[in-house]
C-alpha cells in the first residue's frame, strides 16, 4: 500500500519539478523517488495486510512483483539522458506518467477483487497509450499510439464484459469467493455458460495486454513505433504485472474450473511460442525482433500458468526478473546505438565489439539470457518454468518450448555475430557514465542469477 | 589440498579474468604460465590419487536449495584422466600460438582459459544440471574463438556449429529434467540417484535418444558430423586443437558417465544401431579422408573415423571396449593436436595446405620430418605407439561383440594407413618446388610443443598401464551398474 501512495504522490511532485523548466533535475528526482519506493516496498515483506474491504492484498507475491516492476523502471531512467540533452519540454510529464502507470502495475499484482484488476490494467494501459505516441513529430510513433489505443481499449472492453459475466455466474468480484463458487460440487456456477463465456472473455482481454497469440497483432507495430525508452518499459513492466495478475486470477479463482480454460490456454501457449519465435526469425529490424521475442517470452510464461503448482509462482517471478533485466539492457543499448547511428536494424550493431566493448559484452550477456543459455538468469528462469510444468506432466509442451528456444538462439545470436564478427560501420557510440553503470549492474545481476539462482529460487 | 578439484576448476577462470586486463602480446605468456600452474595442480592430484572406484577430492555445496541441485564435483579415474588430458594439452595449445599474433590477444587467451574451466567442469561434475551448465560454458568460448579469429567463411560455418551443438544439448536438458522428476522424494539431480532409477523400457528408450543426440553431435558420430569438417577447417588452429583434442571427448565422456549407466535398458535396445552408425562413420570418414586435398580437412575426416571406432568400442559394453575407448581418447587427443600443429607449421611457412602444392619438405627439415612421422605412426596405430594400445583394445571389444562388425571396424587400420601415408608422401617426399625450397626447420618453441606430445606417444605405447590402471576400477564399477 505504501508503494501505491508513494508512487502517486511522487508522480504529482514530479510534475512540480517539471514546472521549473529544468530538465536536469527530473531524472535524478525520479531515480530517487523510485529508490525510495523500492526500499519502502520491502517493509511489507512477510507482513500481509489487506486494504479497502479486502480489495487489495499486499502479500509477499505483491511485494516481490512490485519490486520487479520498480527495479525495472529504475533501470530505464539512465537511458533517458538524450531527452535531457535535447531539452524535451515534456520530460517531467513522461516520467510522471511512468510513475502513475506503476500504480496500475502494483494494483495488478495486489488485487483481490476483479474491479481492482480492471482499474489497474486501465491505469497502466492509458499511460502506455500516451507514451506510445509521445514522439509527437514522428509518424510511426503517432501510428503506434493510435493503434495501441484503439485495439487496447477494445480489449479492455472485452475484459470488462468478461468480468461482468463472471459476476453474473458467481455473484462476486472477489477472487477467493469466485474460487469457491467455481469449484466442482459447490453449486451450478461451474456448469453455467456465463462462467465459461466470462472466463473466455477475460482470457482474451488479458492475453491482449501480455501480447499472447492470437491477440498479439499490435505488438510488432506498436513496439517499433514507440520511442525505444518506452518500448523497454512496455515490454517489461506491462508483461511482468500482466502475468502476475494473470497467474493470480487463474490459480486462485479458476483452479477449480481447470477443465474449462485449460485446453484453450494450451492451444494459445503453443501458438504464442510458435508465432513469437518463428516471427522473430524473419525480422531484419532488431526492434521488431525484440517485439516478437517478447511475444515468445509470453509463451514461456504461459507454461507456468498452465502448471500452477507450488513451483510456478517463484518460476514466474524468477523468469520475469531475468527477462526484464535482459530486455531493458537490450533496449537500452539499442537506444544508445540507434540514437547515434539512426538505424534499428541488426546492421546498426556491426562491429560494436570493437568500438564499444562494454555495450557489446552486456548485449551478449542479455541475448544469452533471453536465449536461455547457462551462466545467465534466463537459463534458470526457463529451467524453473519447465520443471514446474514437468511436475504437471506437460512433457510434450516442454519439448515444444525447447524446440522453439532453439529457434530463439538463432535470432538472438544474429546480433552477437554482428557485434563481434563484422566490421564496424560507424564511430564509437557515446555512452553516459550513468548508462554504463546501469548496464554493468544489469550484466552482473544477470550473471549472479545464472550462477547463484538459489538466492531467488525460494522467495515465494 | 582436499579441495583440489575446486581449485582446478576455478583457477583457469580466475586467471582468464586477470588476463583480460593484460594489454598486448604479454597476455600469451601469462596464459601459458596459468596453464602450466594448472598442469602442476593436476600432477599433484595424480600423485595423491588412489586407484580405486571412489570419487576423490570431492567438493559439495548446495547450489539451489529445495531443488536437490548441488554443486557436486570430484574426480574418479575417468575424470582424472580427462582432466589430465585437458591440463596437458591446453598449455601446449597456448604455446603453439606463440608464433601467431592474434588481434586482441587478451580476449583470445582469456577465452581459452574460460573454456578450460568449462571442460574441467564437464569432466568433474557429478550433478546433472551442473554437468549441463559446464557443457554450455565450454561451448560459448570456443564459438567466439572460432567465430572471431577464424577464416573467411567463419560466420555461417561457426554459427552452424554453434546451433547444431546447442540444439543437441537442449535435448539432453529435456532428458535430464525428465530423469530429475523420476527421482524419489523432493527430487535430486545427483548422479547416483540417476544410476538408481529403475525406469521402464519405453522411457529408457526415448531418453536414450535425447541424451545420445547431444553426445553424438559433439563427438561427432555419423550422421551428426556435418558441422565438423568445415568448422575444423575454418577455425584458427588453436580452436581446431581445442575442438578435436579435448572438446569431442566431452561427447564420449558423456556417453560413458551419463548415458550408459543411466539408461542401460535403452542402451541394450539401441546399441547395435549405434555401433553400426559408428562403423559407417569409420569407413565413411576414412574414405573421404583419402580423397581430400586440404591437409586440415584430411585430418578432420580422419578424426571422424577414429572417433567412430571409439564410439563403437564403448557401446560394446565390454571391459576391453571401455578401457580401449578411454585410453584412445587420450591418444587421439595427443595425436590430433600434434598433427594440426604440424599442419599449422607447414601453412605458416608455405601459406598453403594443398597437398598438391607441397612436396620435398624432408630435404630441409630433419626434425620436423621425425616428429611428423612419429605422430603419424601413432595415428595409424603402429605397435609401440599410443594408437596401437587403444585401437587394439577397441577392436578386440568390437570383435567380442560381433565378429563381422569387428572385421569391418578393423578396416580403420588399413584405411588409416592409406590416407596418412599418402599425406606424408605428398607433403614430405618428392621433389622440392618453389614453395618448399626455402622451408625452415623447427624453431625452439615449435620443438617445445612437439617434444611433450611425442613423449606421450611413446609413453602410452610402451607403458599403457600408467593410465589404464587409473581407470580400471572406475570402468569396472560403471560396468557393474550397467549390467545390474
Amino acid at each position: 500500500m505504501n508503494s501505491i501512495i508513494l508512487l502517486t504522490s511522487f508522480g504529482i511532485l514530479n510534475l512540480f519539478v517539471g514546472f521549473r523548466k529544468s530538465n536536469k533535475l527530473v531524472l535524478p528526482a525520479v531515480f530517487l523517488f523510485l529508490l525510495i519506493v523500492l526500499v519502502v516496498n520491502f517493509y511489507d515483506w512477510n507482513n500481509t495486510t489487506t486494504y479497502f474491504e479486502r480489495m487489495l492484498t499486499i502479500d509477499n507475491f505483491a511485494v516481490a512483483f512490485t519490486g520487479v516492476v520498480v527495479l525495472t523502471t529504475i533501470l530505464v531512467i539512465p537511458f533517458a539522458k538524450r531527452y535531457v540533452d535535447e531539452q524535451n519540454e515534456s520530460l517531467a510529464e513522461f516520467f510522471s506518467i511512468l510513475l502513475f502507470s506503476l500504480v496500475g502495475a502494483v494494483m495488478m499484482v495486489a488485487y483481490e477483487n476483479l474491479l481492482m484488476l480492471f482499474v489497474g490494467i486501465e491505469i497502466l494501459s492509458i499511460s502506455m497509450y500516451v507514451l506510445a505516441g509521445s514522439d509527437k513529430k514522428n509518424l510511426r510513433s503517432n501510428e503506434a499510439g493510435l493503434k495501441y489505443f484503439l485495439m487496447g481499449s477494445f480489449a479492455t472492453g472485452i475484459l470488462l464484459f468478461g468480468i461482468v459475466l463472471i459476476y453474473g455466474a458467481t455473484g462476486t468480484f472477489y477472487i477467493t469467493e469466485i474460487s469457491s463458487a467455481a469449484t466442482a460440487g459447490s453449486g451450478d456456477a461451474l456448469t453455467s455458460p456465463l462462467l465459461a463465456m466470462g472466463l473466455l472473455f477475460t482470457l482474451i482481454g488479458i492475453s491482449f495486454k501480455v501480447s499472447a497469440a492470437p491477440f498479439h497483432f499490435w505488438t510488432p507495430d506498436v513496439y517499433e513505433g514507440t520511442p525505444t525508452l518506452f518500448t523497454a518499459f512496455m515490454s517489461t513492466v506491462v508483461k511482468t504485472a500482466g502475468f502476475a495478475g494473470f497467474y493470480k486470477l487463474m490459480s486462485v479463482s479458476f483452479a477449480g474450473a481447470y477443465d474449462i480454460w485449460y485446453p484453450t490456454l494450451v492451444a494459445m501457449t503453443v501458438i504464442t511460442l510458435g508465432i513469437g519465435n518463428i516471427g522473430a526469425v524473419a525480422q531484419n529490424s532488431f526492434k521488431r525482433m525484440m517485439a516478437y521475442s517478447s511475444i515468445s517470452h509470453a509463451g514461456y510464461l504461459m507454461i507456468a500458468l498452465l502448471s500452477f503448482n507450488d513451483r510456478s509462482e517463484n518460476a514466474i517471478f524468477f523468469y520475469a526478473l531475468a527477462y526484464s533485466i535482459a530486455t531493458i539492457a537490450a533496449f537500452g543499448i539499442l537506444k544508445l546505438v540507434s540514437d547515434q547511428r539512426d538505424d534499428i536494424s541488426y546492421n546498426a550493431f556491426n562491429g560494436l565489439g570493437q568500438t564499444n566493448p562494454l555495450l557489446a559484452a552486456v548485449m551478449t550477456i542479455s541475448m544469452c539470457s533471453l536465449a536461455g543459455i547457462p551462466l545467465t538468469g534466463g537459463f534458470f528462469g526457463k529451467l524453473f518454468i519447465f520443471s514446474a510444468a514437468l511436475e504437471q506432466n506437460l512433457l510434450w509442451l516442454i519439448i515444444v518450448a525447447i524446440l522453439m528456444s532453439m529457434v530463439g538462439i538463432y535470432y538472438y545470436f544474429r546480433v552477437v555475430i554482428a557485434m563481434y564478427m563484422r566490421e564496424p560501420n560507424g564511430e564509437r557510440v557515446a555512452v553516459s557514465s550513468s548508462a554504463s553503470f546501469a548496464l554493468i549492474f544489469m550484466a552482473i545481476l544477470t550473471i549472479v542469477m545464472g550462477v547463484l539462482p538459489g538466492l531467488m529460487s525460494n522467495l515465494l | 589440498m582436499s579441495n583440489l578439484t575446486l581449485y582446478l576448476l576455478l583457477w583457469p577462470a580466475l586467471a582468464g579474468l586477470l588476463i583480460l586486463f593484460i594489454k598486448g602480446q604479454n597476455a600469451k605468456r601469462a596464459a601459458f604460465g596459468a596453464a602450466i600452474i594448472e598442469f602442476i595442480l593436476v600432477l599433484l592430484a595424480m600423485m595423491q590419487y588412489e586407484p580405486n572406484a571412489n570419487v576423490q577430492f570431492p567438493f559439495f555445496h548446495t547450489w539451489i536449495e529445495n531443488f536437490g541441485i548441488n554443486f557436486s564435483i570430484g574426480m574418479d579415474g575417468i575424470s582424472l584422466l580427462l582432466v589430465f588430458l585437458t591440463a596437458f594439452l591446453v598449455p601446449l595449445i597456448i604455446l603453439s600460438s606463440f608464433p601467431h599474433s592474434y588481434k586482441n590477444p587478451n580476449v583470445f587467451y582469456a577465452l581459452i582459459l574460460f573454456m578450460q574451466t568449462g571442460l574441467i567442469g564437464v569432466f568433474t561434475s557429478f550433478d546433472a544440471f551442473l554437468f549441463y551448465f559446464f557443457w554450455e560454458v565450454a561451448l560459448i568460448p570456443i564459438y567466439f574463438i572460432a567465430g572471431v579469429w577464424g577464416g573467411e567463411r567463419r560466420i555461417p560455418i561457426t554459427f552452424k556449429f554453434f546451433l547444431y551443438t546447442i540444439i543437441g544439448s537442449l535435448f539432453m536438458l529435456v532428458g535430464f529434467v525428465y530423469l530429475y522428476f523420476q527421482t524419489p522424494g523432493t527430487h535430486t539431480s545427483d548422479i547416483n540417484a540417476f544410476y538408481q532409477l529403475s525406469l521402464n523400457t519405453t522411457d529408457q528408450s526415448w531418453i536414450f535418444w535425447f541424451l545420445f543426440i547431444a553426445f553424438a553431435i559433439k563427438m561427432p558420430v555419423f550422421p551428426f558430423h556435418t558441422w565438423q569438417p568445415d568448422t575444423y577447417t575454418e577455425s584458427p588452429t588453436q580452436a581446431t586443437m581445442l575442438l578435436s583434442g579435448i572438446m569431442l571427448k566431452m561427447g564420449i565422456y558423456g556417453v560413458i558417465r551419463w548415458l550408459l549407466p543411466v539408461v542401460p535398458q535403452g542402451v541394450s535396445q539401441w546399441d547395435t544401431l549405434v555401433i553400426i552408425l559408428a562403423i559407417i562413420g569409420i569407413v565413411y570418414g576414412a574414405i573421404i579422408a583419402i580423397r581430400q586435398h586440404d591437409l586440415k580437412r584430411l585430418v578432420a575426416f580422419s578424426s571422424i573415423s577414429h572417433v567412430g571406432l571409439i564410439a563403437a568400442g564403448i557401446f560394446t559394453l565390454t571391459e576391453h571396449g571401455m578401457q580401449g575407448g578411454i585410453i584412445q581418447m587420450l591418444s587421439h587427443g595427443i595425436n590430433v593436436v600434434g598433427l594440426f600443429f604440424i599442419i599449422d607449421i607447414i601453412y605458416r611457412r608455405t601459406h598453403t595446405r594443398e597437398i598438391a602444392n607441397l612436396g620435398g619438405i624432408t630435404q630441409t627439415t630433419p626434425a620436423l620430418s621425425i616428429f611428423f612421422l612419429i605422430l603419424l605412426l601413432g595415428t595409424v596405430a603402429l605397435p609401440l605407439t599410443n594408437g596401437f594400445v587403444g585401437e587394439f583394445l577397441l577392436l578386440s571389444g568390437v570383435y567380442q561383440y560381433n565378429n563381422w562388425m569387428g572385421a569391418v571396424a578393423g578396416l580403420t587400420i588399413i584405411l588409416g594407413a592409406v590416407y596418412m601415408l599418402r599425406m606424408f608422401q605428398g607433403v614430405m617426399f618428392g621433389e622440392q618446388n618453389e614453395v618448399t625450397a626455402t622451408f625452415r626447420d623447427l624453431t625452439g618453441t615449435e620443438k617445445a610443443v612437439l617434444i611433450p606430445l611425442v613423449i606421450m606417444v611413446f609413453w602410452i605405447g610402451l607403458h599403457p598401464n600408467t593410465f589404464l590402471s587409473l581407470t580400471e576400477p572406475t570402468v569396472g564399477h560403471l560396468l557393474g551398474i550397467i549390467n545390474r
